[in-house]
């Protein structure tokens, strides 16, 4: 964990990296809530890519030129860079996809279609993003397997009291959100992972939500794959990570063919090139993965702790300003949790909140949040959703808390 | 309140929301659709009485926004007692406004009555969707389809 820093977060310095918080909507100054959805970026991701395109632009591992030499180091630089923020033991086990989804369909398609057949079984949340049931659903229905499925208790954590009886000699994986992007629990994965192991069982976290709000550590977390996207991250979109095991991806076959993931092509075989770039098809988003490079430069200069500490002091004053809002109910109540807010406010549809925040240059998510099962779990139709960042401020969450009041007295 | 939201949430709307006529089951309907946008989560449940060709009652249950409330509340208003091609009519009308699709003409804006304040929904992309929900399910529940109707 690096920037255990003794100095005073400056949340204005912070801010003052980000172009687009100086924006004004419906002529009011922005106050971007909806982390959760995507993060804003700093200035040196922007500078990142806008630097590539610019003055080295070219294709990677194939050019025979200096300006293609440039862009692999960078794209490779970039895949080392993930390796050390997530601790992997080698790059080699560090794949870039499009985004978290993609990681996930990836597994589906590949390690799922080669060990989960008729009859075998898949457990997963009902805490899942639809990103990690949909993939999961789709592998079933074609093979016949069946999805066994976590609940959720009503303080929105997961129920674990009985977690081994899950497990049966059928069970081929796991998935789990180490954040919900609903509720913001964060689950105790390590537990999980341990429990799955000693029944065999690999174990898929969907880290698109914590990753950019507190360390993580491959290794000392245990899991076999885990995928996030650099979108939330503060990098780009269109890029994202799947770190599995080495040997799982050693063993696993390609997903998509095409070039730069072949060894040697004929009409009669094709051999593989080695990992990750098996995994790897076609030309990758190069920019995207080297403003993700710089997205975690920008994290760990900041110090991911420190970003945890002000993130924290965060949640605990909009935690005591929203419960001030009459009519207004919290939806969650981890023990452990990072700063999302989901709730519905008495006599007011979410939508209208939505609109109405807007209006004030708040910007919050409304709606289901890709997650329906979670939503019936808690029978409400729909949430209002505020997630917070490392640039967000307690003067924001007054704002949101006085929008609020405003909004109910025009609607109640 | 913002003038450009004003606009968009106008008094007789926020009535209508708080307030919304014809809500409820309808025991004797012979016409019942359900609806529902995804995106947001409002679902609608529309039941009708078509006798004779004419809408003789019209009732509406289910969970949505203020826009889709209100526009439900106002549309069962509006084609109570009508027959089913001057709903259509009606409809037709509504949908040109919502969308923007042409300029209605002085006449026809005076013949909508108070349908005509959801006009300020055309400049928000995301609302034509809740303000249209309830007349697409009228649509589909008169033609007798069994298939939900959804916004997207």
């Amino acid at each position: 964990m690096t920037g255990l820093s003794t100095s005073v977060y400056n949340v204005e310095a912070v801010r003052a990296q980000f172009p687009i918080l100086g924006v004004r909507v419906h002529n009011k100054p922005l106050n971007y809530l909806d982390n959760a959805n995507t993060t804003q970026k700093p200035e040196t991701v922007i500078e990142a890519i806008s630097s590539f395109y610019r003055t080295f632009n070219s294709n990677i591992h194939r050019a025979s030129h200096l300006l293609g030499e440039l862009a692999t180091n960078q794209y490779e630089g970039a895949r080392k860079k993930v390796q050390h923020f997530l601790n992997a033991e080698q790059w080699e086990e560090i794949v870039f996809v499009r985004n978290a989804t993609e990681g996930v369909n990836l597994v589906a398609n590949s390690y799922g279609r080669q060990h989960i057949g008729e009859g075998d079984e898949v457990i997963l949340t009902e805490m899942e993003h639809h990103a990690n049931i949909v993939p999961w659903q789709m592998l079933c229905d074609q093979v016949g397997a069946v999805i066994k499925v976590i609940p959720v208790t009503s303080e929105g954590e997961l129920d674990l009291s009985n977690l081994s009886d899950y497990f049966t000699p059928r069970t081929k994986l796991l998935g789990v959100v180490h954040m919900s992007n609903v509720l913001g629990t964060i689950n105790p994965v390590e537990k999980i992972i341990e429990e799955a192991h000693a029944h065999g069982v690999p174990v898929l976290v969907d880290a698109a939500q914590s990753a950019y709000h507190m360390a993580i550590d491959v290794q000392a977390m245990g899991c076999d794959f885990l995928v996030f996207s650099g979108h939330k991250l503060y990098g780009p979109t269109g890029i994202g990570v799947l770190y599995a095991r080495r040997s799982l991806l050693e063993e696993m076959p390609p997903w998509q063919g095409g070039g730069d993931m072949i060894e040697s092509v004929t009409f009669a075989r094709t051999t593989y090139n080695q990992v990750p770039y098996k995994f790897e098809a076609g030309t990758p988003h190069i920019a995207g993965a080297i403003g993700l490079g710089a997205a975690i430069d920008f994290i760990q200069d900041l110090g991911i702790a420190n970003i945890q500490a002000h993130e924290h002091d965060l949640l605990q004053h909009g935690l005591k300003a929203l419960t001030a809002v009459d009519g207004l109910t919290l939806i969650g109540n981890a023990a452990k949790r990072a700063s999302v807010f989901s709730f519905t406010l008495d006599g007011v549809h979410p939508h209208d909140i939505g609109t109405f925040l807007d209006f004030d240059g708040i910007a919050i998510r409304t709606g289901q949040h890709c997650a329906h099962p979670l939503m019936q779990r808690f029978k409400v139709p729909a949430t209002a959703r505020a997630s917070l960042g490392c640039y967000n401020t307690t003067d924001e969450l007054d704002a949101l808390a006085k929008s609020l009041t405003k909004i109910r007295e025009t609607f109640v | 309140m913002n003038d450009d939201l004003r606009e968009l949430y106008q008094e007789v709307i926020l009535d209508h929301n708080k307030r919304p006529l014809n809500y409820g089951p309808l025991p004797d309907s012979n016409h019942d659709a359900n609806g529902r946008n995804p995106l947001c989560g409002d679902h609608i449940t529309l039941h009708v009485r078509v006798e004779d060709g004419r809408i003789a009652d019209v009732s509406f249950e289910g969970e949505g926004c203020a826009i889709s409330r209100a526009s439900a509340s106002m549309m069962t208003e509006a084609v109570k007692g009508r027959t089913v091609s001057e709903a259509d009519t009606i409809f037709q009308q509504f949908h040109d406004l919502v969308t923007g699709t042409r300029e209605l003409t002085a006449e026809e804006l005076d013949g909508m009555g108070k349908l005509a304040v959801f006009a300020g929904v055309h400049d928000y992309p995301a609302r034509v969707k809740c303000a249209s929900l309830a007349w697409h399910t009228l649509n589909a529940a008169i033609a007798g389809s069994d298939q939900p109707v959804t916004t997207e």
